[in-house]
């Protein structure tokens, strides 16, 4: 149907473009002309928009050239980051972003899948968009104030005590049970409160773009399911969530994405020390907090160079992870057929 | 007697799942069949109520935050504290009054180098939608939006501070290329629920293509635009991370786009990090005026988005 629409929008312009050309006076040639300047400019500025994300990755990637060449590809792996002997190994920073983000991720998929399924599924329509909006403006706190709030009262209050208690159940080497990502000393500002903070702030991006995934899940689907006598909640797990299985799978990967590259509230809250740690309750140190961080003091061109290389691995792996995602929630979308036509 | 409430209300769905698997035929397995049938129905209720649970939690976390800061912020808000510039935190601490003009002049300068060009670029994506072009800006314009901040802060500080110094114009580009993809997408989701017809009656009438938009659909799409708009400087007034080293913050009033400038966000950042407790709690009123100005905008463009798409249908 949109194709036959498609066909007949083509059909006018061609017939009207056709009888502007059999009377050619000149001021319909102006105008076919302001046509021919409006068309090249929206495309201009279209791909500027382009042009400019190539230029990003560009000129991190010539910038970090002292930096590449002088570690090669040990940069990511060696673990000593020491800018005073200009010794520079990114592999605390890679791992503490990786720890914070996975963590941040493996709490706030069950939190916002839950939440997806509440409102795609269950919630009643009066309730949905207000507690839908609610969940969303999490998103709009400016990431500064995630910090603050992080540093006076989320830690104090909460990580904490939940930090203390975890040190002292799992991480006590005079315990049977040990387990050395719950290893201390602890101070507050740790990976785990980033990893926590990170949760809370990605949950918005995976909730939204799963539910909008759930609820693009014929309804025909859900029907046949509960015809054959499944529960709601079997419909729910074993239909519908299988069929948008994809999609939910891009929105982890997007939440993932952005916890990778979330710079302030980490800052604030992570204690901010070069040193490689697999310990949740110690202090680390992310990708994007050494760059805020350190960027104002790196007076070499070695080390702003490397500062540079780890900015173009971040955008190596935000590229890299919404390519991902993009194919996934394609997939649905292109299998998923048209509801509203 | 678990037997006799379930086998009464649910013989027909059991019927109907017997039906579903072949294996399911013998007595044998109706009796147990009504054991399972209790079973499934709990974990229905366990686990929809658990679905609302994590909504329940997941608004904790706004609530907690929006309580401190209402609480903790109105303790050092004065009229004063908003007038004021910087001061010594032994003469009081001041005000604020910079960095609210400061972030005024970045975010107003930036929007003004993204609106238009998001605006067109919105425009040529609603006419080529499945050109191999169309989906590379698209993507483009998706990975720019999931872009790390901190990135394209490192990007303009090459482009612009390495040669010509902390600028409030770097910071406001910083600041334009964050709200670019924000006005594009928003701007074409707009572009896209104008009906066809109206932009087929405007050629069919001998306007040009350039007019139609311009003056057909763009109008139709106004209040999408400003949604937009609204959502992108929502975004962007609180950005702190790629304003470090583009607009890189100051103490004084400052109007000048060559020369540093102060920022709500940058000095929140600052004074939540300071060890003065007078700063500390300066903050918190800094943050209560960002999280007001963002929600404002926020709920704002929501009930405009609303309004609109009930508009259109």
């Amino acid at each position: 149907l949109a194709a036959v629409k498609e066909m007949a929008t083509m059909d006018t312009i061609q017939t009207r473009r056709e009888h502007k050309t059999t009377t050619a006076s000149p001021l319909s040639k102006a105008l076919k002309h302001g046509d021919v300047l409006f068309n090249a400019t929206i495309a201009l500025c279209a791909l500027a928009v382009l042009v400019l994300m190539i230029a990003i990755g560009l000129m991190l990637w010539a910038s970090s050239a002292p930096s590449r060449s002088a570690e090669g590809w040990s940069f990511i792996f060696s673990t000593e980051w020491n800018p005073v002997a200009q010794v520079f190994g990114a592999a605390p920073f890679v791992v503490g972003t990786l720890i914070t983000s996975l963590v941040a991720v493996l709490i706030a998929v069950p939190l916002g899948l839950g939440i997806a399924i509440f409102l795609a599924e269950l919630c009643p329509l009066g309730l949905r968009g207000l507690l839908g909006s609610m969940v969303e403006l999490l998103a709009a706190i400016p990431s500064v104030v995630y910090g603050a709030w992080g540093i006076f009262v989320f830690i104090p209050s909460f990580v904490t005590p939940l930090g203390n208690w975890l040190m002292n159940t799992f991480g006590d080497p005079n315990n049977l049970v040990q387990l050395p990502i719950f290893a201390g000393p602890f101070f507050g500002a740790s990976n785990l409160a980033a990893a926590l903070i990170l949760a809370v702030m990605i949950l918005p991006t995976i909730s939204a773009i799963s539910r909008e995934v759930l609820s693009a899940v014929p309804r025909s689907q859900r029907e046949a399911a509960l015809a054959l006598g499944a529960t709601k909640w079997e419909t729910t797990w074993q239909v519908v969530l299988p069929y948008g299985l994809s999609g939910i799978l891009g929105a982890v990967i997007l939440g993932l994405g952005r916890a990778l590259g979330e710079t302030m509230a980490v800052t604030m809250v992570i204690g901010n020390v070069a040193q490689l740690s697999t310990s949740l309750l110690k202090p680390g140190y992310t990708m994007a907090s050494v760059i805020a961080n350190q960027w104002g003091e790196s007076r070499t061109v070695l080390y702003s160079s490397a500062l540079l290389e780890i900015g173009l691995l971040l955008f190596v792996m935000s590229l890299l992870l919404n390519i991902l995602a993009r194919l996934l929630v394609w997939a649905v979308a292109r299998r998923t057929p048209e509801q509203t036509e | 007697m678990n037997e006799s409430i379930t086998s009464g209300q649910a013989s027909g769905m059991e019927a109907a799942h017997d039906f579903a698997s072949p294996r399911c035929i013998a007595p044998r397995h109706l009796k147990r069949s009504a054991r399972h049938e209790a079973l499934r129905r709990a974990t229905n209720a366990v686990m929809l109520s658990f679905t609302a649970l994590t909504t329940i939690v997941a608004i904790i976390p706004l609530l907690w935050i929006l309580v401190a800061v209402v609480i903790r912020g109105s303790s050092a808000m004065s009229l004063q504290f908003l007038t004021d510039t910087f001061k010594p935190t032994s003469m009081g601490g001041g005000g604020v009054w910079h960095a609210t003009v400061g972030t005024g002049i970045l975010v107003f300068l930036a929007a003004l180098m993204s609106t238009p060009l998001g605006i067109l670029a919105a425009f040529y994506l609603s006419t080529h939608t499945n050109t191999p072009i169309g989906l590379a800006v698209r993507f483009g314009t998706d990975v720019l939006a999931g872009m790390p901040s901190i990135v394209i802060g490192l990007f303009v500080y090459t482009l612009m501070v390495a040669r010509r110094g902390y600028s409030a114009l770097a910071g406001s580009v910083a600041l334009a290329i964050l709200m670019l993809p924000i006005m594009v997408r928003t701007t074409e989701e707009m572009l896209k629920l104008v009906p066809k017809s109206l932009r087929e009656a405007s050629l069919g009438l001998g306007a040009p293509e350039w007019k139609t938009s311009l003056s057909v659909l763009l109008p139709a799409a106004a209040t999408g635009v400003v949604t937009g708009l609204m959502l992108a400087v929502a975004r962007v007034a609180g950005e702190t991370a790629p304003l470090l080293f583009t607009a890189l913050g100051s103490n004084t009033l400052s109007t000048a786009l060559d020369r540093p400038i102060a920022s709500l966000p940058l000095t929140l950042y600052k004074y939540a990090v300071d060890p003065s407790k007078v700063r500390n709690a300066q903050a918190w009123a800094i943050a209560l005026l960002i999280v007001a100005l963002v929600l404002v905008l926020n709920i704002a463009a929501r009930l405009l988005a609303a309004r609109q798409s009930r508009m259109m249908r």
